[in-house]
């Protein structure tokens, strides 16, 4: 199976679909030609033509209205808003057009569009090229938000997202692009080489949205996670000892209650572990659901660990992110409590 | 230190307020065929005085002169008129719905009939309108069962739309009608990207983009243009200058400073201005955008200047912010009437089958809004249940269980 770190996987995905479907276009700021900032595009354009993978003005709003335009016509855009920072200008298009098609038309027009960005730090990119908005997008009716955390999955997801006939904001953890980081910015990075998730299979094939995945079993705390987290979770586990489960939710709307649920109430723990900021994020949905399906399983009250409320600082880059010391220190206290 | 006067700050005043006399002398009417008539594939600099001036057909006798004075077929002129006068009727008819608590919306299109009837006549069969909640007359002018427009209205049993959308915001992808938003300015980058869709697949098809004066301060006005600019893709870009957004007038989006048509030039696209409430002028320039689009000449953009004599909406009172007197001082007159002299000069129509069209159409609105008011009226026979759906393709477990708890 070829080995593929994740810009590889993503591409890939695109170019499988573009492949397979004439309506699939692509096109963002410095997607074509160039290929992107990240390469995820590169090679596309000479491959299917610049009719099909085309720069973009910058204008953000006008990259999801002209591929809101384009899905009612018929086409299968895949647009990229080239740091998920820069999604804002495109907020009014999403929530107020993308994500309203379906309902306010009676299903005469939809939205089958998927919305590529790059999110969450650990690259040194200051408060304009490290954030993770996701909860601005779960908050809204009728978009889907994905957040991946490998290659395997992002490829499936991709495809998935691109084969939905929704509207779909794809997250793609910057910092995870090149392998899996676990937090320990201090160490040499691992690339995917060696980690099973960059096995990715040639064509197609596609991974559910809607379905988290268990990455690790174990019996004392639920850590629900997603994103560059995943592997934060994972070190500390081998770090502490605790006996986590560790579960990539990697759709969060749908959200898979089911597989939470059943976790939670297995481990008696919950902690939940994301990069956004803490107040309103995502992560306060989480707990808020984890209580009330869970409270008389629970041993101590859920955990949030997440980005501090301040805008992402540059220098202090190291402080702001969640990593294993927060996180180890997080989980050891739970494990004490009762 | 240099000797600057303290800065002024400029907010434009339109040029009467309620209580003042009605004062259009700035409106700077051209005569009628005085705008010469480029082909379709002029090159947009050599163009830049039709973005200043304003075409016009019809001169003050009703008589068509000028290069842009067609020979416009019979039928089409009759049924023109005919659709503007319909429209009238049910806006009319719609007004007296809200006004008896029928429905809790409502917006008429007075004064500006003449441009969105003159422009559908000159589109064909799967091209594809990005309309504004101004242009009910597309629908009209094709015909389109006037029962399902206010079924939608009354958000009854049998609206289209289930009852999920706010009334006029209609949708009929059949028709080339695009899901109204009623967010703002948010369709004309999108009618930018479905005429962008067109030209990738190799289609013949065109988009029509519509937004107001007011909504062109939007940044996806400049996003639309900027995409027309760079991707020539297929699509005419009508700008409704009707001088009023709610109680702004249009120099609060700019207007004094430029014409709406002069924007266009900063991005290379050729634009016309236009006496929007002249049927004539209105088809012919209708025509010529859109022949240049399907040829593949790219965007043309066009202020079609007319005046918004009904309120905003049911929700409004313009006694509060313009002159009394206003709408019946607007130099370019109405447009049923001059379309009605132009026709009775030429012994096309007269007075008698003017006001026999005229009760025709009252009783027809009558019947049809009989007919739907007995499938509800105000939102009555709306199901819950529709509610959760379409928010989704296949709902999904989260807004199942939400339905089930509101046990619908």
């Amino acid at each position: 199976m070829p080995q593929m770190n994740m810009i590889e996987a993503i591409r890939d995905a695109m170019d499988v679909k573009m492949a397979e479907d004439d309506n699939v276009v692509v096109f963002g700021e410095d997607v074509g030609y160039f290929g992107g900032v990240f390469r995820c595009t590169h090679g596309l354009q000479e491959k299917y033509g610049a009719n099909r993978v085309f720069d973009s003005p910058i204008n953000e709003s006008g990259i999801v209205g002209t591929a809101i335009g384009m899905a009612a016509y018929g086409l299968r855009p895949c647009v990229e808003i080239q740091f998920a920072d820069y999604i804002y200008p495109a907020y009014d298009q999403i929530v107020s057009e993308a994500a309203r098609m379906r309902y306010r038309s009676s299903a005469e027009f939809t939205s089958p569009l998927v919305v590529r960005t790059p999110c969450g730090g650990g690259i040194f990119g200051g408060q304009t090229h490290s954030q993770s908005p996701e909860a601005l997008f779960t908050h809204i009716s009728g978009v889907k938000t994905v957040i991946v955390s490998n290659p395997y999955d992002a490829k499936g997801m991709l495809i998935s997202a691109i084969e939905d006939d929704d509207p779909v904001i794809f997250f793609e953890p910057k910092r995870l692009y090149n392998g899996p980081f676990d937090g320990h910015h201090d160490r040499p990075a691992k690339n995917w080489s060696a980690h099973p998730r960059g096995d990715v299979p040639e064509g197609h094939y596609t991974v559910p949205i809607g379905k988290a995945d268990v990455v690790s079993e174990g019996s004392d705390v639920t850590i629900l996670t997603y994103g560059t987290m995943v592997y934060v979770a994972e070190t500390v586990k081998e770090e502490t000892g605790i006996d986590a489960e560790i579960i990539d939710l990697r759709s969060l709307l749908p959200l898979d209650i089911d597989t939470i649920v059943a976790s939670v109430k297995k481990t008696g723990r919950c902690m939940v572990l994301h990069e956004a900021t803490l107040t309103s994020g995502f992560g306060a949905e989480l707990a808020a659901q984890v209580q009330e399906r869970c409270f008389y399983n629970l041993e101590v009250p859920v955990e949030r660990v997440t980005g501090w409320d301040t805008p992402y600082p540059h220098a202090q880059e190291w402080d702001y992110f969640p990593g294993p010391a927060r996180v180890g220190a997080a989980l050891k206290e739970m494990m004490e409590a009762v | 230190m240099a000797d600057y006067k303290p800065l002024q700050f400029h907010v434009p005043e339109p040029t009467g307020r309620p209580g003042d006399e009605p004062d259009f002398t700035d409106v700077d009417i051209p005569s009628a065929g005085s705008a010469p008539r480029p082909d379709i594939d002029v090159d947009p600099n050599d163009i830049k005085d039709l973005a200043r001036t304003m075409i016009r057909v019809m001169d003050k006798e009703g008589n068509a002169v000028g290069p842009w004075a067609e020979d416009i077929p019979e039928d089409v002129l009759m049924h023109g008129l005919k659709s503007m006068v319909r429209t009238r009727a049910f806006d009319e008819r719609m007004m007296t719905l809200q006004r008896q608590g029928k429905t809790s919306f409502y917006m008429k299109c007075t004064g500006e009939e003449a441009i969105a009837i003159a422009f559908q006549q000159a589109l064909s069969k799967g091209d594809m309108h990005f309309p504004t909640y101004r242009q009910q007359g597309i629908l009209l002018a094709q015909d389109y069962p006037v029962v399902d427009m206010i079924n939608q209205i009354l958000s009854n049993a049998k609206d289209p739309l289930k009852g999920r959308q706010l009334p006029i915001l209609y949708s009929v992808r059949d028709y080339g009608f695009f899901t109204v938003s009623g967010n703002l300015g948010t369709q004309f980058v999108q009618a930018v990207g479905w005429a962008m869709a067109s030209a990738i697949k190799g289609d013949t098809k065109i988009a029509a983009a519509w937004i107001g004066d007011g909504s062109t301060a939007e940044s996806d006005f400049h996003a639309a243009l900027v995409n027309a600019s760079v991707y020539k893709p297929p699509v005419v870009l009508n700008v409704v200058n009707n001088q009023w957004a709610i109680s702004s007038f249009q120099g609060i989006a700019g207007g004094n400073s430029a014409t709406f048509a002069e924007r266009a030039h900063g991005y290379g696209i050729p634009s016309l201005r236009v006496d929007g409430n002249d049927y004539l002028a209105v088809y012919a320039v209708s025509r010529w955008a859109i022949e240049r689009a399907r040829r593949g000449h790219g965007p043309t953009l066009i202020e079609w200047v007319t005046y918004r004599v009904a309120p905003h909406s049911t929700s409004d009172d313009p006694s509060k912010y313009r002159p009394k007197e206003e709408s019946s001082a607007w130099p370019l007159g109405d447009p049923i009437l001059r379309l009605k002299n132009h026709m009775i000069k030429h012994g096309l129509w007269s007075e008698e089958r003017h006001a026999q069209a005229e009760t025709e159409f009252d009783e027809e609105v009558r019947a049809a809004t009989k007919e739907a008011e007995s499938h509800g009226t105000m939102g009555s026979g709306a199901s819950p249940k529709e509610m959760f759906e379409c928010v989704f393709k296949e709902m999904p477990p989260h807004l199942r269980e939400q339905r089930q708890k509101m046990g619908v």
